[in-house]
């Protein structure tokens, strides 16, 4: 068969270009074309936009944080979900409140679904299939990308959010062919160009479990695993009221591997790509084939499988828990070893891939490269796995390509504002070994980056940039008051003993009250709620929905803590205020030790905070650098006096 | 955790183990909390800025007097570092300086590092840039030697200890993230406030015996075993004749087990020495030479510390660069005697060739260099931290005490708060607190530690 190229042509001028619709380009571009920037989302298929090739869940620890963040910084993904769950769940409640974890179970074909009717409905924002195959780059600007269909577009900043589709390679077994996720186009040019351009590619690997017919499991073998009752969304906007039923909520299954599939798979472990040495792009630790689990952890005699529903209109089921890369054969026979899975019907095979990564130290914290102005990367293509962590950085390049196009200041979140700051500081700072994913002990001031609160952290700065409307300012801002308002008054109210208080005290054991003491400090008690609470007070003079209540009685109970954070997290601010200035030459500055001086050169820290967490680089060194800076501000304060230097 | 420019910063600021007035400086923004909370006398938050306060340190753990002292408030700007200073002027016994010393770091300060005081007004503005220079030198000089410290310090038994402290608090960390980022995860016992108390309450007691082997007056009953070592005719016997002299209660000369090995205890400037073999410091001198260098080769290898005699008036031997290299491991002061006669060595040289460590010009004759090298020995003992092998683990630095008052603090506040009924994610802040404050003594401050141990610990993901 002949092949041919298509013919360029002039495909029109656009304000910020996205490279890649799934969960990091929809939040990029939805964010610019909402920002007032003529938008273009091209994507190699428009049944791909914003869809889950891995499991069809949402959310969960630190994730699930990230999701409440997008959305108060004005993305879409919680609304997305919130729309086409179908099945919710709170995780961790019996412990703090830091680590409190909202997980939906998704529709995905009606997430995607969902996400590509908003992304069509936005009036600034034009979807389109297309592959890019070239970016236009000149002078190391970048102005626009061609498409495979001949299309020259111009822009005035681009976002590359492309996935698993850079140079994407599936592994089964044996079988080895090139494909983006889920059996979809690679793109294969597009990386080209950047190693072109001089960037730093490295290779990762990540993988999915086989899908089976659900009509096949025998589900009476299996542990039952329903979601909540008590209504739960991510997105602050969704009403209670809008919560399915329980009966209306799909349930997910539980069953276990077994010695006989680990026979299985260690027999076939010279047929798995993970150990013949076909696969070398690095895997995560965190999300490990279970040929891997089977091989590092060998004397574990059993691991969990979730059977995970796909949507509401198919049966097709989501083993989770055995990703894999091992031939279909060797795979039919694993599930079938597996307790109510004898019968199971193999739908699609679990398969590796392994793609491209732009090594994230050759970017901003803007997520703009360093190496070609206006040229923004998101998502898995920065090295990190997970679709929440790919719409956390698609929402910030989206904000700046944004920004950059209106010719606004750059946006950038520190890590004691969100999850998601904390992520792009340790991508651009740290780099990454292995596909990134967010994990609570990431953060060191996870008790300030609560899910509950991220309304009250990130809505204003989502306002500033023009995703927040007036009106849902307003409405957080009025929570913000009555919550405050509380606070005050039960510091204000005095239980005295011998009350109704006094004896709930003593049935709970303490000691019976001497002196009055005030509601709020009988609340941090640890057998008292904030329900409870209100038996012995005034009710106040409106009283608190759900979410207030619940901020209350956390900022009164763990005040301590959360001051003891705040301490911790002003100093952090201090020393993110010391800037570096962009045009440091490191090669000047006597008295870096050689590992400190290459990191600091390779990463270019922007602030002495940033500095200090790359990993070569002493305190001797921040102390050197800290008086250099502080020298170079002297002398351009009184040129005069050291002109002969 | 890396220092930070805005930490409260404390040290010695007057020469060490010299009689009269000791002053211990405290500078940053919580100077004057930090003081306050060691103070006996009038509130220093309210006391007048540029003012001096007579009262007494105590111990807040113990509410003991620690010592009589006199205490300057000054408040920002108008310092020398711009920050917020509390002197403490105290009577300056060695023990009193370094407990004022040990208790300021307990309280929430950091030990500054050598020039941190100018450094500071330099990065708040008060100095112009020739001092700057200055600064950058003193940091720069800092950087080789305070490495080399470290890594000496890191195959001691203390730091054996300290390490297996934080891989036991690891594990409790590993644990709690792990129910937490896998709530779902079934495969591991679930971190239990009771869990939790059991742990936090044995780590503790570790600290606390750490920190016993600190608390004055116990400093060490065996003495620090230390070596005269050097070529014949280079001054040993003169040397231990003038400790011997210098200190005015001798303990006691017991013969020891080996036929000839004399042992003899003298005390230091608080330091209580045990000089070892010095039988044969008084025999070798006109003994075959062989069967000396065997002798100082096991004296080293027995030494917690070393003082290295060099003769000044004639050239470096070969048996002077031997010694110098079988010392190069251990604690050491090179004592460069015979400075009454011309010089034959370039000090410069030596120096180098010692790299780096502590070097007093001496003459035994003219009993000159030793009060220098008694507060050297001194400085040694408290500052930089010398073990005693006969001991197993002494801490004597005070920023190690310091630190291990903080941990002990910290792992405190974890059992506080599990008594106030907090969830275990919440107690575990205090309990990484502590985690931290150890790997500052030891060094180690590898971020990704804890995902590190996560994931080789547990099978993990779905």
């Amino acid at each position: 068969m002949k092949t041919g190229e298509a013919v360029q042509y002039d495909g029109g001028n656009y304000d910020v270009i996205v490279v890649g619709a799934g969960h990091a380009g929809s939040e990029a571009a939805l964010a610019a074309a909402r920002m007032g920037n003529k938008t273009l989302l091209i994507t190699i298929s428009l049944e791909m936009v914003a869809f889950m090739p891995c499991n069809p869940s949402l959310g969960g620890p630190a994730k699930g944080i990230v999701v409440r963040e997008i959305d108060a910084l004005g993305g879409e993904m919680g609304h997305n979900i919130d729309k086409t769950y179908i099945q919710m769940r709170m995780l961790n409640t019996g412990k703090g409140p830091a680590v409190r974890a909202l997980r939906a179970q998704a529709d995905k074909h009606a997430y995607h679904r969902q996400m590509k009717l908003t992304i069509e409905k936005e009036p600034n924002l034009t979807l389109r299939q297309g592959t890019v195959d070239d970016l236009i780059v000149e002078d190391g600007v970048c102005k626009g990308v061609i498409t495979n269909t001949g299309a020259r577009y111009g822009a005035k900043a681009v976002v590359l959010t492309v996935g698993t589709a850079a140079r994407g390679k599936i592994i089964i077994g044996e079988l080895q062919y090139e494909s983006g996720p889920n059996n979809s186009k690679s793109a294969t040019k597009l990386s080209e160009c950047l190693e072109r351009l001089g960037f730093d590619l490295e290779r990762f690997k990540t993988g999915t479990p086989p899908r089976i017919n659900g009509n096949t499991i025998h589900y009476d073998e299996t542990e039952e695993q329903p979601g909540d009752e008590e209504p739960n969304h991510f997105s602050f906007d969704t009403p209670d009221s809008q919560y399915l039923a329980l009966s209306d909520q799909i349930s997910c299954w539980l069953t276990y591997t077994n010695l006989h599939t680990h026979d299985l798979i260690r027999a076939n472990l010279d047929r798995a790509p993970m150990f013949s040495g076909v696969i070398k792009g690095v895997g995560p630790r965190y999300c490990p084939s279970i040929e891997d689990k089977i091989v590092r952890f060998a004397d574990k005699d059993r691991h969990q499988l979730f059977l995970e529903p796909e949507g509401r209109d198919t049966d097709e089921y989501y083993v989770d828990g055995l990703s894999t890369s091992m031939p279909e054969e060797i795979q039919q026979k694993m599930l079938h070893s597996v307790k109510g899975l004898e019968d199971a019907q193999l739908m699609r095979p679990g398969y590796a891939i392994e793609y491209d990564v732009v090594a994230p130290y050759q970017l901003h914290p803007t997520l703009e490269t360093k190496k070609i102005k206006n040229l923004y990367t998101a998502g898995q293509t920065n090295g990190t796995s997970g679709y929440e962590e790919a719409a956390g950085q698609g929402l910030i390049a989206g904000i700046n390509a944004g920004r950059r196009a209106l010719g606004k200041s750059p946006f950038v979140l520190k890590r004691s504002d969100a999850y998601i700051g904390v992520m792009i500081d340790d991508l651009v700072t740290k780099g990454t070994k292995e596909p990134y994913r967010l994990l609570t002990s990431r953060a060191e001031y996870r008790l300030i980056l609560r899910h509950d609160n991220a309304d009250f952290r990130l809505m204003e700065k989502g306002y500033a940039i023009g995703l927040v409307s007036d009106e849902r300012l307003a409405k957080m801002e009025t929570k913000k008051q009555h919550v405050a308002d509380e606070i005050k008054r039960l510091e204000s109210i005095r239980i005295k003993p011998k009350t109704a208080a006094d004896e709930f005290i003593q049935a709970n054991g303490d000691n019976p009250l001497k002196d009055s003491l005030t509601a709020a400090a009988l609340l941090r008690r640890p057998y008292v709620t904030y329900q409870k609470l209100l038996e012995f007070i005034p009710a106040p003079t409106t009283a608190l929905d759900r979410q207030e209540a619940e901020q209350v009685e956390i900022q009164i109970k763990y005040a301590g803590y959360i001051k003891k954070e705040e301490v911790k997290v002003n100093r952090l601010k201090r020393m993110e205020a010391k800037k570096i200035p962009a045009n440091i030459d490191y090669e000047a500055i006597d008295g870096l030790a050689t590992e400190g001086r290459q990191k600091l050169e390779k990463i270019r820290p922007e602030t002495l905070a940033q500095a200090s967490r790359i990993s070569g680089v002493n305190p001797a060194d921040l102390a050197i650098l800290s008086v250099y800076i502080q020298q170079g501000r002297i002398a351009k304060i009184n040129p005069e006096e050291n002109s002969e230097k | 955790m890396a220092n930070s420019e805005f930490d409260t910063i404390t040290a010695i600021s007057t020469p060490v183990g010299e009689g009269g007035i000791s002053i211990i400086r405290v500078s940053g923004e919580e100077a004057i909390p930090v003081v306050k909370k060691l103070f006996k006398g009038k509130d220093l938050a309210k006391v007048a800025s540029h003012t001096i306060n007579y009262g007494h340190i105590i111990d807040p753990q113990t509410n003991q007097e620690v010592d009589e002292v006199m205490v300057s408030v000054m408040r920002a700007p108008k310092t020398y570092t711009k920050e917020d200073v509390v002197e403490i002027n105290c009577h300056g016994g060695l023990l009193a300086t370094n407990r004022i010393l040990q208790l300021t770091i307990g309280a929430g300060a950091r030990m500054a590092e050598p020039g941190e005081f100018t450094k500071r007004a330099f990065l708040n503005g008060r100095l112009d840039l020739s001092q700057a220079e200055a600064v950058m030198d003193l940091i720069r000089a800092k950087t080789d030697k305070s490495m080399k410290v470290a890594l000496n310090q890191l195959d001691g038994n203390l730091s054996h200890l300290i390490k297996h402290l934080r891989k036991d608090i690891l594990d409790v960390l590993a644990q709690v993230e792990v129910n937490i980022d896998y709530p779902e995860y079934d495969a591991v016992e679930e971190m239990t406030s009771k869990l939790l108390r059991e742990k936090a309450i044995e780590i503790r007691q570790r600290i606390e015996g750490l920190l016993k082997t600190a608390k004055q007056g116990k400093v060490l009953r065996d003495g620090l075993a230390t070596a005269i070592i050097g070529r014949p005719n280079v001054g040993k016997s003169s040397l231990l004749n003038s400790l011997l002299h210098e200190d005015k209660a001798i303990v006691t000369n017991v013969a020891g087990t080996t036929r000839d090995v004399i042992e003899e205890y003298v005390n230091v400037n608080d330091v209580p020495l045990k000089l070892i073999d010095t039988a044969g410091i008084r025999h070798t001198d006109d003994t075959v030479e062989k069967i000396g260098v065997e002798r100082s080769r096991q004296a080293i290898d027995t030494a917690d510390l070393i003082l290295l005699l060099i003769d000044s008036s004639q050239p470096l031997t070969e048996e002077d660069r031997q010694l110098i290299e079988q010392t190069a491991n251990k604690p050491r002061i090179i004592i460069f005697n015979k400075s009454d006669l011309p010089t034959k060595v370039d000090q410069a040289k030596l120096q180098t060739l010692v790299d780096g460590d502590k070097v007093i010009t001496a003459s035994m004759t003219k009993h000159e260099g030793i009060n220098e090298l008694s507060a050297a020995i001194s400085h040694f003992f408290f500052n930089e931290g010398i073990e005693s092998s006969q001991n197993n683990v002494m801490v004597t630095n005070a920023r190690h005490i310091g630190l291990l008052r903080q941990a002990d603090q910290a792992l405190g506040d974890v059992l506080k708060g599990l008594d106030d009924g907090m969830p275990v994610d919440l107690v575990q802040i205090d309990m990484t607190r502590a985690w931290d404050l150890l790997g500052e003594i030891t060094g180690d401050s590898y971020q990704d530690e804890l995902l590190d141990q996560l994931f080789s610990q547990f099978c993990l993901g779905k």
